[in-house]
């Protein structure tokens, strides 16, 4: 009976062993993929038009006509749900990754080029870190005019010196290793090096930065649709189903704040769950 | 310990006007100007009112002297004037600055009351059914929006007691009980994503400490458990909390936004969206600088604090 039980892991397959290793991160993936399938499917999933006004049909509790129910103007909830996951997740993905694209070539340049261009951008990146996220985005909001674009870019520009950090620390010790140094000796080019040696070294904590602050890109992209400075009018975000016209329906008709506000809160957990997994599994020394 | 505090206090200074330039660039990012912004909604308006309005908010000079101007009057204490209201901003600033920092101070005691014993009861029951119970206690609280906890809140205190805390402000010196009542509940849903912080950096820090060949000692000589967590262990786990708790107490801010508008508090931090809303530009500059003024006091007063608690940082 022992001899069995200590046999069976091996018959595990390599997706079996890796949900039984870190059964958590597992639980996140499955539930981001749930997510984005809501979104890509959201025309087929929907049970009606998101943005269809029906006066006559206004705060219906749950029932099999309207799943989730509907809200101030006769929404139904649940095709707002589908629909608003394909915008929050999309600002959410192109967020995290915009900022850790963006936020890993500064923290490349400023960790390996040093000199005139690290004295430049470093400053700056630490001053701009200062800020909570959510009031250097609310900055941005202000000094662009509302759009899809403007809310994207005030939500990555606060990730950049964030990862810039990261990257830049994870560079500064791979310089100093014997390989780089070889590399130096054989005569190949700085560029050569930072583009063979030191950038596929800075991947692990890259993605699990970018993972990490796709949890939070969401929940920026809630508070700020939430204050009415966020993704506007045509498109319906999660955040904006909550947005205070929702909230002063709360009493009245709880699923208005109940489901919007679990999508959120779901699809952030799983994106923490998937970050921590991805953060032992690749780095475990990084602490973020 | 002076150098230190000396070479600290100058790091601040710099960093603040480091933060003044990225504040005043980043709201003049903008194509056009500040102006066509605040008409834009207005329809069509009087070219001559508006180029008045550009001479008020000094944006006809020069970009680099309308910094010099603003950094003057900003050590004048001069924060502009409000075009909602009429009135000298910081008038208005002034009577909400106790309702934020009341708030901000009652969370962070949340945070620190609930975050720091979950964290050590995490660290000493690794991969147990408590640490696991605890982690995702922790998770939760940095995946709820603050602003939907709180309205949860508000829900639930309806549904079971019938009852909601007082949507219109109460002074501390009208009613002191009714007012900690009334600030209690938004202390709870921001204090809640900030004890989550704290906790992980608890149990992660602790787990570090734990494993120190002086813990082994402690233990080896027969110490009890306790005593070993307690008193060995747990000073110099907490250092780095402090650290996490200083941070945490500036970047509360970016909760308070979004709370004082759900539970209708009086606060700078809905001043400030209400500012962006209305496109009041000398008031958001001058928050947003204070916020930053806020970041850098408290991010000076863990540093020093720090160096008084670990005498090694002072030499670094």
């Amino acid at each position: 009976m022992r001899a069995l039980l200590r046999a069976a892991p091996r018959r595990l397959h390599p997706a079996g062993r890796l949900v039984r290793r870190y059964p958590l991160g597992t639980a996140g993936a499955a539930i981001i993929l749930v997510a984005v399938i809501a979104a890509a499917g959201a025309d087929v999933l929907a049970t009606h038009d998101p943005t269809r006004i029906d006066a006559a049909h206004t705060f219906l509790a749950p029932s099999a006509g309207h799943w989730l129910g509907t809200d101030y103007l006769g929404r139904d909830i649940y095709s707002r749900l589908m629909h608003g996951a394909r915008v929050s997740l999309a600002v959410g993905i192109t967020c995290s990754l915009l900022g850790g694209l963006v936020g890993g070539g500064l923290g490349l340049a400023s960790g390996y080029a040093g000199g005139a261009v690290a004295f430049v951008i470093q400053p700056v990146l630490d001053i701009m870190q200062g800020f909570p996220l959510l009031v250097l985005a609310l900055v941005m909001t202000a000094a662009l005019s509302p759009s899809l674009a403007t809310t994207i870019i005030a939500i990555s520009v606060p990730f950049v010196p964030r990862v810039a950090r990261v990257v830049r620390a994870a560079v500064l010790s791979i310089r100093e290793t014997s390989y780089v140094e070889a590399a130096t000796a054989l005569g190949m080019s700085r560029l050569r090096i930072a583009v063979r040696h030191i950038f596929p070294n800075t991947i692990s904590p890259l993605i699990v930065m970018t993972t990490a602050q796709l949890g939070s890109a969401i929940l920026v992209e809630a508070s700020l649709s939430f204050l009415g400075l966020g993704v506007p009018e045509p498109y319906p975000s999660w955040g904006r189903m909550l947005s205070v016209s929702a909230a002063e329906f709360a009493q009245k008709a709880p699923w208005l704040v109940i489901f919007p506000g679990v999508a959120i809160s779901l699809v952030v957990f799983a994106s923490n769950l998937l970050g921590d997994a991805l953060r032992d599994f690749l780095d475990p020394r990084l602490r973020i | 310990m002076w150098p230190f505090v000396a070479r600290r206090l100058t790091l601040a200074a710099l960093t603040l006007v480091g933060m003044s330039l990225v504040i005043f660039v980043l709201l003049r990012l903008a194509p056009g100007s500040i102006v066509d912004l605040i008409f834009q909604s207005a329809g069509y308006v009087d070219p001559a009112a508006k180029q008045r309005i550009a001479h008020e908010l000094q944006i006809d000079r020069p970009v680099a002297i309308q910094y010099l101007l603003w950094v003057r009057d900003l050590a004048h204490g001069d924060l502009g004037i409000s075009y909602r209201y009429g009135l000298p901003a910081w008038q208005i600033i002034r009577g909400r600055i106790p309702t934020t920092v009341e708030l901000a101070t009652l969370a962070m005691l949340v945070a620190v009351l609930i975050g720091v014993p979950t964290g050590i009861l995490s660290a000493t029951h690794q991969d147990t059914a408590v640490d696991y119970g605890l982690r995702v206690f922790s998770l939760a609280g940095l995946s709820m929006p603050a602003f939907w906890l709180g309205m949860v809140i508000l829900l639930f205190l309806v549904r079971e007691f019938h009852w909601i805390p007082s949507m219109t402000y109460i002074s501390p010196y009208v009613d002191l009980r009714a007012h900690l009542v009334q600030f209690s509940f938004p202390a709870l849903a921001v204090g809640y994503r900030s004890a989550a912080l704290i906790s992980r950096m608890t149990r992660s820090s602790m787990l570090e400490v734990l494993r120190e060949d002086y813990v082994r000692t402690a233990r080896a000589k027969g110490l009890p458990r306790r005593i070993v967590v307690n008193r060995h262990a747990l000073r110099n786990a907490l250092l780095p909390v402090v650290t996490v708790i200083g941070t945490e107490f500036a970047f509360l801010i970016g909760g308070l936004v979004v709370t004082e508008t759900v539970f209708n508090l009086p606060g700078v931090a809905r001043y400030l969206v209400e500012a962006i809303t209305w496109r009041d530009y000398p008031i958001v500059q001058n928050l947003v600088m204070f916020i930053a003024i806020v970041v850098v006091c408290s991010n000076l007063a863990v540093d020093l604090l720090y160096a008084r608690l670990d005498p090694r940082v002072r030499y670094e």
